[in-house]
């Protein structure tokens, strides 16, 4: 089916968002959705999938103008949605996750088991992912097959159009593979799937059609032939950019963190590397290679078994300069019911005080300061609940903690998941100011242009083991994924 | 738009803010229009004295629920203080005896938290068991109510400073130091932090067991005071007292906007829901009105001022 928005305006209270969003989706294409953080496409998203009630324009199904008026309104018109946020139950089996209110019954009420896990099965077999057991809980599985159960889910019954946003940003591999096939065949179907992706080169391989959201409106229209990602960033961020990756840096021969033979049972094992003042080096390794893990108990967040080189507790590691920005900013970078100046001065409280009190002035500056330092926005944020704050601003908000510590090793786990390419560039030109200042930073990462781009050496991990240790200028994304799936020469 | 939120923010605080002294004020004024007794001396002096329990009590516990926790035990702890307090006057100098008493509550809260921060046990298990062990250690105490001949020992609940009794007063200290402890003190910012995500707290290099035990501990320690001060008022010690005396307090902090999860509350906003509770008892007694009828209203009254609230949350 056709969908049409025409004129799509929403305001949360007195603040417009969208600003009269036209956008035409046809039976069996793949229209991709790209845009920075904040540009206004989770609530685009919200609007069709019925979350949201516009507040001007309309949406038009085929040409008939249709009001949505909940999530279930939108569901019985065939359009499904799959959002970033999991939604699964981790209690509950797939089945019951699959079928969730719609179990086959026996006479007498009870579910009908068996028959509910054929069904399940069944949906899972037709989305290509029939590797996953219906019958397990659901919050065994990976977070990547979770996600393929969620895209299963919206599966059930007739669809028509399928919005997904986000889908890759937890998949690799094979799993990605899947989830590219299963959509080329929905297309087949003659299904509209709207694709909102930070990853551009999914979206230039995918999508039939390709528009770009700025500022609550969409500014461009094109087709992967006609355009390219660089000239997609340069629209997405309002301004052309140059270099993605700032020039590499001289490094120096002062080791800043030296790890040796660095075990934890079950997680990684005789690791041994150093990292020296001034450089940049990139952590790389397949999900369940141990990296996160191994960034952990380098900083005393969790025990060593053996090896030396890691800190027996966070307090120690902090007091001997390191920093640590973990992967899950949400559950374990901030505290989200507190304003943007608790969570910045958290790390560096005892070292900031006047008597028994918190010196509230000086926080107040130093942390006001850092905001400019940063760019974090809105400016003078500091009394808002950090929660307020845009994901990439939040990212910024963990590393102004970090910062203010002053600190002489910088881990950084996955800084740019799920961040827009505007915001990337920041961040990569933050990471080498502070290299050029002299921190040694450890940045883990999954996006293998990235490890190559913005750094100087990288540490390739496998299965637990340091497999390569390799410089950047003088390697391949393909040697380095060589290494880390075991397959180098 | 992150700027509006901010703003919606900010008025909404000053919204509930608002709602909270107009129904403190509706019901001063409601009591004393409809009752003769309520702006008499002796009213208002006892309304001052009865606030003292609950309110140390409300104050121990939002420490205590602002790291996600909660302590049942403290009505146990209120009559266990109260009890060895006033058998101990017999032997030692009155304030020491006090001392003890209070240092009784100090060790409950100390126990409960190693339990609950070290050995990672639930607050609620645990607490409800401390609950029944330490009533029952105030009756193997002395199963009967201990009642010291010695005047001095009536002081501390009974004496005045010009209109407002002395045991009011340091009821309110604890809430200014606490709420300048809660606010203005690395150790308070962090318990609030626990509350929201202990995990980021533990990784900024905050020691999240000698955090949470300290919590329990300061709500023993109230616990332990408001034992002594009952005990002290009433002029007479008895194992049974206390019972239920953690509902009022976990209600008053429920009532101040104190989110059970942790990580939400004020000082400010707990002697609010203090202030209300006691009122509503208040009125109620002088209304006559039957007293399992006034539990049954009581806890209708703290479900409605909960959904107005949460009414008020969902419109901000």
């Amino acid at each position: 089916m056709s969908l049409e928005l025409r004129g799509v305006r929403q305001s949360y209270g007195d603040v417009e968002v969208l600003h009269g969003v036209d956008l035409t989706g046809r039976p069996g294409e793949v229209l991709a959705v790209v845009g920075a953080n904040g540009a206004g496409k989770s609530t685009l998203i919200r609007v069709l999938a019925g979350a949201q009630r516009m507040t001007s324009g309309e949406l038009r199904i085929d040409g008939e103008r249709v009001d949505l008026r909940s999530p279930h309104d939108a569901h019985a018109r065939g359009i499904r949605t799959v959002y970033q946020e999991l939604s699964i139950v981790g209690g509950l089996s797939v089945t019951e996750n699959l079928l969730m209110g719609a179990f086959p019954r026996r006479r007498g009420g009870l579910i009908d088991w068996p028959e509910a896990h054929r069904r399940a099965q069944e949906l899972l077999d037709s989305a290509g992912f029939g590797a996953i057991d219906p019958r397990v809980l659901a919050g065994r599985l990976s977070v990547a097959r979770q996600q393929m159960v969620e895209i299963a889910k919206a599966l059930a019954g007739e669809v028509r159009v399928l919005v997904l946003d986000e889908p890759s940003a937890v998949l690799a591999g094979s799993d990605l593979d899947a989830l590219f096939a299963l959509i080329r065949r929905l297309r087949e179907r003659g299904v509209l799937v709207v694709y909102v992706s930070h990853r551009l080169a999914e979206v230039m391989e995918l999508a039939d059609s390709i528009v770009v959201i700025k500022d609550g409106l969409i500014i461009a229209a094109t087709e992967p032939a006609r355009t390219s990602e660089t000239e997609l960033i340069g629209l997405m961020a309002g301004r052309r950019l140059e270099q993605i990756y700032p020039a590499r840096r001289e490094t120096t021969a002062e080791t800043r963190l030296a790890v040796s033979r660095l075990s934890r049972k079950g997680e990684f094992e005789d690791v041994s590397f150093e990292l020296r003042a001034g450089e940049i080096v990139g952590l790389f390794g397949l999900v369940g290679s141990g990296r996160s893990e191994l960034a952990r108990c380098v900083f005393g967040a969790e025990p060593a078994t053996g090896g030396s080189g890691a800190y027996r507790s966070p307090a120690e590691a902090i007091a001997a300069g390191l920093a640590l920005v973990t992967e899950d900013r949400k559950r374990s970078g901030l505290v989200l019911g507190m304003t943007v100046l608790d969570n910045i001065a958290l790390a560096t409280m005892r070292a900031n005080r006047r008597g028994p009190l918190i010196d509230t002035a000086g926080r107040k500056r130093r942390v006001g300061e850092m905001i400019d330092r940063l760019g974090i926005q809105p400016g003078g944020c500091a009394t808002m609940p950090v929660a307020a704050l845009s994901g990439g601003n939040q990212q910024k908000a963990v590393l102004a903690k970090w910062l203010l510590a002053g600190p002489r090793v910088l881990i950084l786990d996955e800084p740019t998941r799920g961040v827009d390419m505007a915001t990337r560039v920041d961040i990569y030109r933050m990471v080498d100011d502070l290299a050029r200042r002299g921190l040694a930073v450890l940045l883990i990462s999954s996006d293998l242009t990235e490890v190559l781009g913005a750094t100087d050496r990288v540490l390739v991990m496998r299965e637990g083991r340091l497999a390569g240790d390799l410089r950047s200028e003088a390697t391949t994304e393909d040697e380095v994924l060589a290494y880390a799936i075991g397959q180098a020469a | 738009m992150t700027g509006h939120i901010a703003r919606i923010r900010m008025t909404r605080d000053v919204t509930v803010t608002a709602a909270f002294v107009s129904l403190i004020v509706l019901l001063v004024a409601v009591a004393a229009l409809t009752s003769d007794t309520f702006l008499t001396q002796t009213n208002l002096t006892n309304l001052l004295k009865q606030m003292v329990t609950t309110g140390l009590l409300a104050f121990g516990m939002l420490v205590v629920i602002l790291t996600g926790g909660i302590d049942l035990s403290v009505g146990s702890v209120v009559a266990f203080s109260g009890i060895l307090t006033a058998g101990l006057v017999s032997g030692l100098p009155i304030p020491v005896a006090m001392a003890v008493g209070v240092l009784s509550g100090v060790g409950f809260g100390l126990i409960n938290g190693v339990l609950v921060a070290r050995f990672g046990l639930a607050a609620f298990v645990v607490t409800l068991a401390s609950l029944t062990t330490i009533r029952g250690l105030a009756f193997v105490y002395s199963e009967v109510p201990i009642a010291p001949e010695d005047p001095a020992f009536f002081t501390l609940g009974s004496a005045m400073a010009g209109p407002i009794p002395v045991s009011t007063l340091i009821m309110l200290a604890v809430f200014v130091v606490g709420g300048v402890f809660l606010t203005r003190t690395p150790a308070g910012r962090s318990i609030v932090a626990i509350g929201g995500n202990a995990e980021t707290v533990r990784l900024a290099g905050i020691n999240v067991p000698r955090h949470v035990t300290l919590a329990y501990t300061i709500s023993g320690a109230c616990a332990g005071l408001a034992g002594v001060i009952l005990a002290s008022r009433v002029g007479i010690a008895q194992p049974s007292v206390g019972v239920a005396f953690e509902l009022d307090a976990i209600a008053a902090c429920v009532i101040g906007g104190a989110s059970l999860a942790g990580g939400r509350g004020s000082a400010r906003a707990t002697f609010g829901g203090v202030l209300v509770l006691v009122l509503i008892n208040n009125l109620l007694n002088l209304y006559g009105v039957q007293s399992f009828w006034q539990q049954v209203l009581k806890g209708l009254i703290i479900i409605a001022v909960i959904l107005v609230q949460r009414t008020n949350r969902v419109r901000g």
